[in-house]
């Protein structure tokens, strides 16, 4: 899972304090693993320093209390990772979970990002399918179990696109709303 | 194998279809070129099965073009396209649609015999087609006294006897358990991938789909394609 990803999505509707972020983060995608302060502060670092993220400062702001927000660049980096698809494996999920979220608050398209990644998948599983007609049993049954595991993912996704409306309709808050 | 820079074999664009208030078709196109195998997917009721009919010729949608080989179907007289469904293209169904009064080997021999090949030929091709889908047994048998396996195996036969250009499936692997299915799926597209003939596979398993060359999506009437195959 890619965290400084996901924090940058989060920037995209407007610059936030190290602390919110994290709290908004573990709102959306903690389930249990909170993020701890030092992985927020150190991906912020980073991105910093890739010039994705810049420090806006308030007056009256204290030294410790930066806002950062997401630059041009870190816009097109979060685009870049939307629309790129997972190397399916398993668990999966949780990327594909933040992916389809951050795309809805910022606005994307979340259905061909599931797209993108059906295709991918089906790649895979295309590949799997072949090394198998062609294999002996071993190869059948090991191939196998890679494709219910894929086709599981695939289920997910399909399930994920039928509901993404309402899915929308929770994520987003009522003020960025279209009516 | 598959050629994108040949000029496609059947074409449809932009058909709009409508049953009643429910529009089936809005705005559909989709290309397929000879001798591949396209996976059409989609939930249900989301129109696959009525883009399947319309590329067929089964169904003529309210708007839009069918290209087959060069020609319009929509412009064909009824006689003229049932005549080229009988000679270019075969169909699976999902419950093999056999022909219950007659045997497994009849059932095949009957496209041969409807465009005029003489019984003994006709049995003759339709028996060396019933062998190497392996169902060579069942021959004699009708499709009552077959499992859905088989069955689907005899309409697979049936669906490529005549050396048709394009296949039309329809959930073929819908009523089978996986191994069967598989099986199935097997069969079939390494039957049409050796005589080049295109396979149009209408499928909501994955597991199926991924013995196609490329998949396209149907939603809501319409079709996303997935344009390069790999
Ligand atoms: N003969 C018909 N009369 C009325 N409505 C129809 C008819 N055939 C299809 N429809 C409607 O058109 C829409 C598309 O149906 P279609 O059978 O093409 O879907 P499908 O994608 O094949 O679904 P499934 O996966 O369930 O087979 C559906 O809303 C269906 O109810
Ligand atoms: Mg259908």
């Amino acid at each position: 899972m890619s965290v400084g990803h996901a924090l940058l999505g989060l920037l995209e509707s407007g610059p936030r304090h190290g602390y919110d972020l994290k709290r908004s983060y573990d709102e959306r995608f903690g389930r249990g693993r909170e993020l701890h302060y030092g992985q927020v502060y150190s991906t912020l670092a980073r991105l910093l320093k890739n010039g994705l993220v810049e420090v806006r400062s308030e007056p009256g702001d204290g030294p410790d209390r930066k806002r950062y927000a997401i630059t041009e660049a870190g816009v097109t980096d979060v685009a870049g990772w939307l629309a790129h698809a997972e190397k399916p494996e398993p668990y999966l999920q949780s990327t594909l979970y933040t992916k389809v979220v951050l795309a809805l608050l910022t606005g994307r398209d979340a259905a061909d990002l599931l797209d993108i990644q059906r295709a991918e998948h089906l790649r895979l599983m295309r590949e799997l399918t072949r090394r198998k007609t062609g294999g002996d049993l071993a190869d059948h049954l090991i191939c196998d179990h890679a494709l219910f595991h894929l086709e599981a993912d695939l289920r997910w996704l399909e399930l994920t696109a039928a509901r993404l409306d309402q899915l929308a309709a929770q994520v987003r808050p009522p003020s960025t709303q279209e009516i | 194998m598959v050629n994108h820079l040949q000029p496609p074999l059947l074409i449809a664009d932009d058909l709009h279809l409508s049953f009643g208030p429910t529009r089936a078709l809005d705005s559909a196109s989709l290309t397929v070129y000879a001798g591949e195998v396209l996976a059409l997917m989609g939930p249900s009721g989301s129109g696959k099965s009525t883009l399947l009919h319309c590329l067929a010729g089964i169904l003529t949608p309210d708007s839009g073009r069918v290209g087959y080989a060069g020609r319009d179907l929509s412009a064909m007289s009824d006689t003229e396209r049932s005549a080229l469904r009988r000679t270019e293209f075969g169909f699976v169904f999902q419950f093999g649609q056999l022909v219950p009064e007659l045997t497994c080997l009849e059932n095949v021999a009957l496209p041969l015999r409807l465009a005029g090949v003489r019984r003994r030929e006709a049995q003759r091709r339709a028996a060396a087609w019933l062998d190497r889908l392996e169902v060579a047994d069942v021959a004699g048998k009708r499709p009552g006294q077959a499992s859905g396996g088989q069955g689907q195996r005899v309409a697979v036969a049936r669906a490529l006897v005549s050396g048709p250009r394009v296949v039309f499936a329809d959930e073929p692997t819908g009523a089978l358990d996986s191994l069967n299915g598989e099986r199935v799926m097997q069969l079939l597209t390494g039957a049409a991938r050796d005589t080049g003939t295109a396979v149009v596979l209408v499928t909501h398993e994955a597991r199926v789909a991924a013995y196609s060359d490329r998949e396209a999506v149907v939603r809501d009437g319409r079709v996303r394609e997935q344009v390069h195959a790999r």
